[in-house]
């Protein structure tokens, strides 16, 4: 494709061109619930991390906003490890490097792992933010009151904190959807494997990822619209207390 | 794993390390200035009174946000070439890390013009101050506070987004852990290599970031 388009002028190409784009798409269309498949991969693991990593991020937001300093710290330090690294590179190391210490895993698990991982860090963060942004006095009454840790948090605290939890959470969401397309890279056949995949055939790659954009789009864009929603109808309940 | 580990190996390829941090750092160093030029334009474009500009600035900067950044480069590496403009790799990259990170930008940028209530303007140019007088003293000093720590995070986050890159065959650091995987049969080895470097730029962004963090608060406080 590369060279037969340097080796014509743009003008000349473009009637054969056209014909090629309509059998091009055809073909596409004929691979669609290839593409179908492709969704259900990638929903089932952003569905998948999405509990683990909501249920572990949020204990380890509790963690991080309780008062165990040496936890804390664990906690933070590995956050940070996370963070500070991109996805591509976790996912290699838990799929290549654990069966070296014994662990062999297949792609999707490994990706699994990975992400529920990464998600867990984050939402850790969130959750350990909005915890911390409520007044110490409300902690403070709630043991006047004679509620126990557990009821503090259960009954106080975190009825409080969801509402600046729950925007950044839906956000991060988003963010995990958008992330689980680097699973592709070692194979796990999602939307973004489909549509490589797809390519080498049909050697159309506006169409193809145009496609896999679209797929994406469908998935995240109503979610974002759900943050900026929530986030305003949660402020107006802020500001009317 | 860890008495096997070959740290003569690591010795060996560190030249080729060297190289790739290198390259990481100007693919996403050019990344970054495309993207905050990108980012001015689109934010200016979306808060425009012309609802067309507005309009076609708002459908870039949500498509960009709801599709994931490796699909975006693949729809350029793949799709460029057939649409007959030859593009290398590396600049193929570098494009879709501007128009990604762009649209985050613009969307920053917004939040902080936004952010400055209008009395102010209006009480600006009550006081008779020029447009620029206007800029210069009272709503970009606020506005920096308000969009400079978001913009740093998006630096990191472009930064490491640079990794993908290497699915395009792009020479980086995440390359560099894939050569010596498939050279040495090395993974812990190069992985955790390449892990430790994107550490290393990462701590540095992280406190520079905290730096001018502090900086702002003091200024506000003064």
């Amino acid at each position: 494709m590369d060279s037969e388009a340097s080796d014509f002028p743009r003008g000349a190409l473009r009637p054969r061109r056209k014909n090629m784009l309509s059998i091009h798409f055809t073909q596409l269309m004929q691979t669609l619930p290839f593409f179908l498949k492709g969704l259900w991969g990638t929903i089932a693991i952003s569905g998948l991390s999405l509990l683990a990593g909501t249920l572990v991020g949020l204990i380890m937001g509790i963690i991080r906003a309780s008062r165990y300093k040496i936890l804390r710290m664990v906690i933070g330090a590995w956050v940070d490890l996370i963070r500070g690294t991109p996805f591509l590179v976790q996912i290699f190391i838990v799929f290549f490097i654990l069966p070296e210490v014994g662990i062999q895993l297949e792609a999707f698990p490994a990706a699994v792992i990975a992400l529920s991982n990464l998600s867990a860090c984050f939402i850790c963060e969130i959750i350990a933010g909005g915890i911390l942004a409520i007044p110490s006095g409300q902690r403070e009454a709630a043991t006047a009151s004679g509620l126990s840790s557990y009821q503090q948090l259960r009954y106080v605290i975190l009825p409080q904190a969801l509402r600046l939890i729950l925007p950044p959470l839906v956000g991060q969401y988003v963010l995990l959807i958008k992330d689980s397309s680097v699973v592709s890279a070692i194979g796990v056949l999602d939307v973004t494997r489909v549509g490589w995949l797809t390519v080498q055939r049909v050697p159309e790659g506006l169409l193809v990822f145009g496609l896999v954009g679209v797929l994406y789009f469908v998935i995240c864009y109503p979610l974002i619209q759900l943050s900026n929603s929530l986030e305003k109808r949660l402020t107006v309940v802020t500001t009317r207390l | 794993m860890l008495e096997t580990f070959n740290f003569r190996v690591i010795l060996e390829y560190l030249p080729l390390y060297w190289k790739c941090l290198l390259a990481t750092l100007w693919l996403s160093g050019a990344g970054l200035l495309g993207a905050l030029v990108v980012g001015v334009v689109a934010c200016a474009m979306r808060i425009s009174r012309s609802k067309l500009v507005s309009k076609g600035a708002g459908i870039y900067i949500e498509s960009i946000r709801s599709t994931p950044l490796l699909a975006q480069l693949y729809f350029f590496y793949f799709g460029l070439p057939s649409l007959g403009i030859p593009m290398s790799e590396e600049a193929t990259g570098v494009l879709a890390l501007t128009l990604n990170s762009g649209a985050y930008m613009a969307e920053i940028l917004r939040a902080g013009v936004q952010s400055i209530s209008y009395g102010q303007i209006e009480a600006a140019m009550s006081s008779g101050l020029s447009y620029l007088q206007r800029m210069r003293h009272i709503v970009l000093p606020q506005a920096v506070g308000v969009t400079l720590p978001p913009l740093l995070g998006q630096a990191i986050v472009l930064f490491k987004d640079s990794a993908l890159l290497s699915l395009i065959s792009i020479m980086e650091l995440t390359r560099a852990g894939q050569i010596m995987t498939s050279e040495r049969f090395m993974p812990a080895e190069g992985f955790l290599t390449t892990a430790v470097f994107y550490l290393l730029i990462y701590y540095v962004l992280k406190g520079i970031s905290g730096w001018t963090q502090k900086r702002l608060i003091f200024r506000e406080a003064r």
